[in-house]
């Protein structure tokens, strides 16, 4: 059994008045250090699955167990727990608490996991230099460009020491520069820090560095290819 | 942590922060403002009638203070040696009172006759401070003091003969002349128009209440030794010949006008209370509803939704608090300033006021209470208003939130 186990995942918005089926019968299995990346086109369901999987939004049916925990019949409180300590997100554009410097941010979720100050400082530090913004540390959000955001918003996502990291549309905002240069900092914590990484994307050149990709149309799995 | 975010939110929309503790300065500023001068105008009412001739308390025959009959005068040596005794009393000061019409051929007016004595009298009520013009009265005098308002009507001054006829103790005649050393102006518009003082042996033989008196007021130190000095003498006078009251008791529609006066304000207050609740509920709304994207972000990264409301509920208690302090830190001088120079009304609005037996001065009350009051009334509206944000973002999904 993989860290994401999902079962027959089905997600209707609005049952009663004009249903919108997002998710039908999708089903896979997310093994640790993987580097994978969920495509298909506008409407498929991708940023519906990541949801799914992080316990953000619940399948009308189906299971979704993480780390051999299933997460479908939490609680809302339960589930914000569960995302706190297992989970790391990192959105498309503003992950980031405005009024907070890039080190604030990073610590804030270390603070609502009532990690120590001292083991919060130096984790913080540690994960601003492995995402190359060392020299950024005490800057806000806005003093950074939006390739540095999302670089603060990995190193954020990192700092509970989550199974995995879910990232939809990462680069989306981001010039190709800065899109490739975040890719290298997520393959490298992956290939060296043994992080697994799903993302969702449009570009073409995010999915050529991604080993595993898998492709929704329509809310179902249409094909899911390894590259070497 | 929390509180750092919380405070440095509220400077993220720095001229909307600006906007909200500018209104909830201005309610406190207006309603301290507002308060003071009306608490100080019935202080400064009640303090000239009590301080300045009623005393804070009085001993009378039973029955007199409802009938005013010269008839209910009684011999006060032995009531004056027992409530010398009382706790608290630092004189008890004899008054014979009548009226009588005071004429000079050719104007005539209803005055009220209070036989003094010259140096008791002064003791409490400071009465030879009151002069404007001649000078005040000796013991063995057998002349008046006129009220200034009093003299304007009748035309006469200092040196001029001012003459009284009346009914005197038991239906005698009354009748006297007596020139006027002095001219007397009092605070209280009624007094002011209609008193005439002269020594007490003096009025005694006017009246024929050979050694009596109608009231003997007590001179105490303050209000709050009202209390002890009625209850020693409640308990040593015979309760059904003597009536001991203090001025509540004696003034029961000074004491009604000011409570109707203060529930008049009640509802302005709640009217501006609610413009403002109104105001701070706006700022509210937007400050959630520019936000929801990234409540949505926190609460999908694992923080709690109360923890969240919590940090909105303390940018809004800091919002009230900047006003609050704000409006107090304005409203104090303001008020001083008042205090120092009334506001004096004049021409109709005064004269009105003087009908009402109000001095047209209102100089204002600055007690900390007020301005405390005030302020935690704002502070706690906003306080109340600000747990609006736990019910919102109970019902905030994270999906939804950021799908916008
Ligand atoms: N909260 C919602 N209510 C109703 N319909 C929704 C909701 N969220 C998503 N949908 C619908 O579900 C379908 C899948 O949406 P989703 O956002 O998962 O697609 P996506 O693959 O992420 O698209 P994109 O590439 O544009 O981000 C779409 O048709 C969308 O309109
Ligand atoms: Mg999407």
């Amino acid at each position: 059994m993989g860290v994401i186990h999902v079962e027959g995942v089905s997600k209707i918005y609005n049952p009663d008045k004009i249903p919108v089926t997002a998710l039908q019968g999708v089903s896979l299995t997310i093994e640790a250090g993987e580097f994978t990346a969920i495509v298909g086109p506008s409407g498929s369901g991708k940023t519906t699955l990541l949801n799914v999987i992080g316990g953000l939004d619940r399948p009308t049916s189906g299971r979704v167990a993480v780390g051999g925990h299933e997460i479908t019949g939490l609680s809302d409180n339960e589930l914000i727990d569960f995302r706190k300590e297992h989970i790391g997100f990192v959105f498309q554009a503003y992950n980031l608490i405005p009024v907070l410097t890039a080190r604030e941010n990073v610590s804030f979720v270390m603070l609502l996991q009532n990690r120590p100050a001292a083991e919060r400082e130096a984790r913080t530090q540690e994960l601003l230099a492995a995402v190359g913004l060392e020299d950024q540390i005490d800057k806000r959000p806005a003093e950074l460009s939006g390739g540095q955001q999302q670089r603060v918003a990995v190193a954020r996502a990192l700092a509970p020491k989550p199974a995995f990291i879910l990232a939809d549309e990462p680069t989306a905002n981001l010039d190709s520069h800065s899109a490739s240069n975040l890719l290298d900092i997520m393959a490298r914590l992956n290939e060296e820090e043994g992080v697994t990484f799903l993302f969702s994307t449009h570009d073409q050149r995010v999915i050529d560095r991604a080993r595993r990709v898998i492709t929704l149309v329509d809310g179902a799995i249409a094909r899911d290819e390894y590259r070497s | 942590m929390l509180v750092q975010l919380a405070w440095r939110n509220i400077w993220r929309n720095r001229r909307r922060t600006l906007i909200t503790t500018a209104s909830i300065l201005f309610a406190v500023l207006f309603a301290t403002f507002m308060e003071s001068l009306q608490k100080g105008a019935w202080n400064n009412t009640i303090n000239n009638v009590v301080n300045f001739y009623v005393g804070y308390a009085q001993i009378h025959l039973e029955g007199y203070w409802d009938e005013r009959s010269l008839d209910l005068a009684f011999s006060g040596e032995e009531v004056t040696n027992l409530a010398r005794k009382a706790p608290g009393v630092q004189a008890v000061v004899p008054r014979l009172e009548s009226y009588a019409l005071a004429s000079t051929g050719n104007n005539t007016l209803v005055a009220t006759v209070i036989g003094i004595d010259p140096e008791l009298e002064d003791g409490m009520t400071h009465l030879s401070g009151r002069l404007i013009a001649g000078k005040y009265l000796t013991p063995e005098d057998q002349t008046v003091l006129l009220a200034a308002g009093a003299a304007k009507q009748l035309e006469l001054g200092v040196g001029d003969t001012l003459l009284l006829i009346g009914q005197g103790y038991h239906g005698v005649n009354a009748a006297g002349k007596y020139p006027i050393t002095g001219i007397v102006e009092f605070a209280t518009p009624e007094l002011n128009k209609s008193m005439v003082c002269l020594p007490l042996v003096e009025a005694q033989w006017l009246y024929g209440a050979d050694g009596l008196v109608t009231s003997l007021a007590l001179q105490l130190p303050n209000q709050r030794a009202i209390q002890p000095a009625l209850h020693y003498l409640d308990q040593q006078l015979p309760d059904e010949t003597y009536e001991v009251m203090d001025w509540k008791a004696m003034m029961p529609d000074l004491l009604e006008a000011k409570a109707l006066d203060s529930a008049g304000n009640i509802i302005v207050y709640c009217i501006l209370y609610l413009i403002i609740g109104f105001g701070i509920f706006g700022t509210i709304l937007m400050m959630i509803k520019e936000r929801e994207y990234e409540f949505g972000v926190l609460i999908a990264i694992g923080m709690r939704r109360w923890r969240l409301a919590m940090v909105v509920w303390l940018e809004i208690i800091f919002l009230g608090l900047l006003g609050a302090m704000a409006g107090i830190l304005c409203s104090t001088p303001l008020v001083y300033y008042f205090r120092v120079n009334p506001l004096r009304f004049s021409g109709d609005y005064a004269s009105a006021l003087e009908k009402f037996g109000f001095e047209p001065i209102f100089p204002t009350e600055f007690r900390l209470g007020i301005f405390l009051t005030q302020a935690l009334v704002v502070l706690a509206i906003t306080i109340v208003l600000g747990l609006f944000p736990f019910r919102k973002l109970k019902q905030l999904e994270p999906v939804a939130a950021m799908r916008s």
